[in-house]
């Protein structure tokens, strides 16, 4: 193997492989028909006819979408083609039930306002796109992430800006408008925690103490651990939100474990986020309410109303629901927000369930795949960390809304009423598309003049790639790859 | 690090099938107890929006639908309402509904089509099923007899056909009228429950079944068919004294009236109804024999079914003392009339207890029969013999005893009284059990208050409605 390695002649690679642009275009239809037929069956089934100009929406819509697609297109030719299409269909749904609801209640612009997000989100997620090309500068600011993310979590507790809403103080007020920084915070943090980790993943798992079985790593590695770890417990302590504290442990202790390879990590995370939420529960009442009535909703019939509502709905929906516009989700309080997956059972019915959450854990897979092909460390970790945070956050509120696990007031990802979660989300997702392309790009006139003997070493004028494109860097783990490409040739 | 991400890949593809499973899972095993809760608004409002099945008694519809106006295109109607809340219960916009409307909602909806392949058809096409009436085993003649005799009276009467379990007569007053409360009119209904609820005399309760009494001496034959069944016969010979020390106290248990000697029968004990005779039997035979007896009746669980009872009880753990009052019926020994029907029916059924059931038949709108229900049993009670003696014992008393009031000319009646005095506060709850052989009827009959001033005792005031309801069935 290390023979051929080095004698691998250096010719470009004839066969450019599909791109899958044109499968993005193509799912693109299905995508969108989901969401503009739910629009255009509630109108019918509701009042018989469609409203003047009803086509606007579906137009928006269509654009906003095409608009997506060609900036991937030209920006990130060779990214992923499942993951954008999946988005346009849950951003449909979540509208047309948005709009279903509105209609449901009369009066309110629910709808209307979300779309207006929508544009918001689409142009975050070309603005990330267009200029992210190569996500890797966000590598070097680490600590200025850290600092960024932290400050992003403690906005909702300073004075003036935040705000408290329905019992928990995860809002900012500024001009009018309200945003939960949590959701930005989110993001910012699993940045700076994979960039951190990236460089300094052999360092965690190999120095430090040994104890028994579990190595103790040095203490001034251990700080932004501790950052991150803190960032739960403040959302946990402060700001009553079990949720996002949640996703925020779940985060920590999967990104240290990819990083890593230590299982321990997850066993003292684990254990910290059981002993944190077993405090919390013994000294929090809303979160034994939660629990009861995660177990218990019929004894009270008044305190677990939306949750019963949520289950009548779903039952009422049956195999195949009752058809859109036709049931009553808006019997349940806050059908928009976090019971908006239970208004979908009821009206699209356990079928409609289903595909939502298939198409959940397709972004899930997606990303998942992207983290493998990611040609380097930052770009795996980064990767995987949404992923795993994205199907954590999916489990617990559907789990929460159908009664797999007691609530938690997360928001449905791109489907629920909410700007500032689906501005968030957008931005993930064109995360993972350019990173996705990075991966996928074929290697075109470059192969690595790699000596595998010193692998740690290799230097790579980046000024000699096209166009400011990733050229592999060589490390511990991408050595493998060159290894098979040079096999390939 | 790939390693690593795949195993994060298996911890999220085990979250997205927890997921997957939990929602089939529900919509499986959740889905029907979800539709059918009372507080399922959904589900109501569907309902009250098509017409609904009838509850028919013989050939007289007690509950039916009819064309409304309003929020309410149906109109739930109740034929002599109050005589029949007990059966059929209420229906209500607001407040849900119990007895037979609950029981059989799915098939008076008509969410309960038997035939598969219809129901697939339905449920693919969102059609509602065709609604299905309840045929009643009710008699209505002995539904009226027992209204007419407890009017002015608090009280209920069961009548259960012995040889089937079929229940004939179900009546408890004072009753209510269910149409109060599935009215169109939502503030009526509203200020119907809440004066029905906030009435002393409990309108609304069903004493008949879901309300539990001391059964007093008409537990004799409970005790009586242990003693037989521990190999005692009627003749047995058992002290009857005046008065009773009860063992470990200083009470005295007394009697009501002579018992005719110091030693008497057994047969002589039940027929005078002697307090202290059963009191030295449940001594000799002991708590196990009469719990173990009262169980094989009944006692210590629901009648299934539609009937969906209280469950009367013997209690546990008795000191002697409290063995000697439970065995004449008193101290903590609980029954509905149901219970004390059943009793006397599975000695008329010489042994066998028949599951006492109210709807006969399930009859789809085409008339034809979806489901009928087959009489079922639910074990013996005593042996063939045992019940044989008990027959005799029990017609000795109404011929020649204390429930001589309950006798109609030309018919085999046995029977026993009973009158639980339990404090001295209330009148004595007055009781009457007993069997018919002839139109194989067995009754009870549990007066709580008859509304006068004078001692209300089994024999005087529950054995003539005894006779009254026997004459209406078998004429």
């Amino acid at each position: 193997m290390t023979a051929v390695a080095g004698t691998a002649p250096r010719t470009p690679r004839r066969d450019t492989p599909p791109s899958g642009r044109w499968a993005e275009l193509g799912l693109l239809v299905p995508a969108l028909a989901v969401g503009i037929g739910g629009f255009v069956l509630t109108n019918l089934n509701r009042t018989g006819t469609l409203p003047p100009r009803w086509w606007l929406v579906p137009a928006l819509g269509t654009l906003l979408a095409l608009a997506a697609h060609l900036v991937v297109r030209v920006r990130a030719r060779y990214a992923d083609p499942v993951i954008l299409p999946v988005v346009v269909a849950l951003c449909g749904l979540g509208l047309a039930m948005l709009n279903r609801l509105d209609m449901a209640i009369g009066g309110t612009d629910v709808a209307r306002t979300q779309l207006i997000w929508m544009v918001v989100g689409v142009a975050v997620f070309a603005a990330v796109i267009i200029w992210l090309r190569d996500y890797r500068v966000l590598q070097r600011y680490p600590y200025i992430l850290f600092i960024a993310g932290m400050v992003l979590l403690l906005m909702p507790l300073m004075p003036i800006i935040g705000t408290n809403i329905n019992g928990s103080r995860i809002w900012i007020r500024i001009a009018g408008y309200s945003f939960q920084p949590a959701e930005v915070a989110k993001i910012v943090l699993t940045l700076a925690f994979a960039s951190y980790l990236a460089d300094r993943s052999d360092v965690l798992a190999s120095a430090g103490k040994k104890i028994g079985a579990l190595t103790l790593p040095r203490l001034r590695d251990v700080v932004p651990v501790f950052i991150m770890w803190a960032a739960g417990v403040v959302v946990l302590v402060f700001q009553n939100d079990l949720g996002t504290a949640l996703l925020f442990f779940g985060l920590f202790i999967v990104m240290m474990y990819v990083a890593t390879d230590r299982i321990s990590w997850v066993v003292v995370g684990g254990l910290a986020f059981a002993g944190a939420a077993a405090v919390i529960y013994r000294f929090a009442g809303h979160v034994q309410v939660r629990v009861d009535s995660w177990l218990h909703p019929f004894t009270d019939l008044n305190q677990n109303y939306q949750i019963i509502e949520g289950q009548f709905g779903m039952a009422w929906g049956g195999l195949f629901g009752r058809g859109w516009g036709l049931g009553s989700p808006s019997r349940i309080p806050l059908a928009g927000t976090d019971f908006i997956s239970a208004a979908m059972g009821e009206e699209i019915g356990l079928v409609g369930l289903t595909g939502i959450i298939v198409l959940y854990a397709l972004i899930v897979a997606r990303g998942l795949k992207t983290a493998l092909l990611a040609r380097d460390s930052f770009g795996k970790l980064l990767t995987a960390g949404f992923s795993f945070v994205f199907v954590l956050q999916v489990t617990a509120i559907i789990g929460g809304v159908t009664r797999l696990l007691p609530l938690t007031g997360l928001t449905t990802p791109f489907l629920s009423r909410g700007g500032s979660s689906l501005v968030a989300n957008w931005a993930i997702a064109a995360i993972l598309i350019v990173v996705s392309h990075q991966a996928r790009r074929p290697v075109v006139d470059f192969e690595p003049f790699v000596d595998l003997d010193v692998e740690q070493t290799t230097v790579i004028d980046l000024s000699s790639l096209e166009d400011g494109a990733v050229g592999p860097r060589v490390s511990a783990d991408d050595t493998t790859q060159q290894r098979a490409l040079v096999r390939e040739q | 690090m790939n390693r690593t991400i795949r195993h994060v890949g298996v911890v999220a593809g085990i979250l997205v099938f927890a997921l997957l499973v939990n929602v089939t899972l529900s919509y499986l095993l959740r889905n029907n107890s979800l539709d059918n809760n009372p507080a399922n608004q959904r589900v109501l409002q569907a309902q009250f929006a098509q017409p609904r099945g009838a509850i028919l008694a013989g050939n007289t519809p007690i509950a039916q639908s009819v064309p409304g106006s309003g929020d309410f295109p149906y109109l739930r109607t109740y034929a002599n309402g109050p005589m029949y809340a007990p059966v059929t219960g209420f229906y209500s916009y607001m407040y849900g509904r119990n007895k037979l409307e609950q029981a059989y909602n799915s098939a008076l909806t008509g969410s309960s089509d038997p035939r598969v392949i219809q129901q697939l058809i339905n449920s693919l096409t969102g059609q509602p099923g065709a609604v299905a009436s309840l045929q009643t085993t009710i008699n209505p003649a002995a539904q009226q007899a027992a209204w007419n005799a407890l009017q002015g009276k608090q009280g209920a009467v069961v009548a259960i056909d012995y040889t089937t379990g079929a229940i004939l007569a179900y009546v408890s007053t004072p009753s209510y009228d269910p149409a109060q409360l599935s009215s169109p009119d939502l503030d009526a209904t509203q200020a119907a429950w809440k004066a029905l609820n906030a009435d002393p005399a409990a309108p609304m309760a069903d004493r008949a079944g879901r309300e539990i009494y001391p059964p007093g001496s008409t537990f004799k034959l409970v005790t009586a068919a242990a003693a037989l069944e521990a190999g005692w016969t009627p003749d047995t010979m058992v002290d009857s004294p005046a008065r009773l020390t009860l063992p470990g106290t200083n009470t005295q248990l007394t009697n009501d009236s002579n018992c005719g000697g110091d030693q008497i029968s057994l047969q002589q004990a039940l027929q005078v109804s002697c307090n202290t005779a059963f009191a030295n039997v449940g001594l000799t035979i002991g708590q196990d024999a009469i719990a173990a007896q009262a169980a094989r009746f009944g006692f210590g669980k629901a009648f299934g079914g539609d009937v969906n009872s209280a469950v009367s009880a013997f209690p546990t753990g008795l000191d002697p003392s409290q063995t000697a009052l439970s065995a004449i019926g008193q101290y903590n020994v609980t029954a509905s009339p149901l219970q004390m029907a059943v009793v006397a029916a599975a000695i008329a059924n010489n042994g066998i207890v028949m599951q006492p059931y109210l709807v006969s038949q399930v009859v789809g709108a085409d008339l034809n029969v979806i489901s009928t229900h087959s009489p079922s049993s639910s074990g013996r009670a005593v042996s063939a013999t045992t019940a044989a003696e008990l027959q005799q014992m029990m017609q000795s008393v109404v011929a020649n005893g204390t429930g001589k009031r309950a006798q109609v000319p030309g018919l085999t009646i046995g029977g026993k009284t009973g009158t639980a005095q339990s404090d001295n506060v209330r009148a004595p709850y007055a009781w009457f059990a007993g069997y018919a052989a002839e139109p194989h009827v067995a009754v009870c009959v549990f007066v709580a208050n008859a509304g006068t001033n004078e001692d209300q005792t089994g024999g005087a005031t529950a054995a003539p409605i005894f006779r009254q309801v026997v004459q209406a069935l078998n004429g």
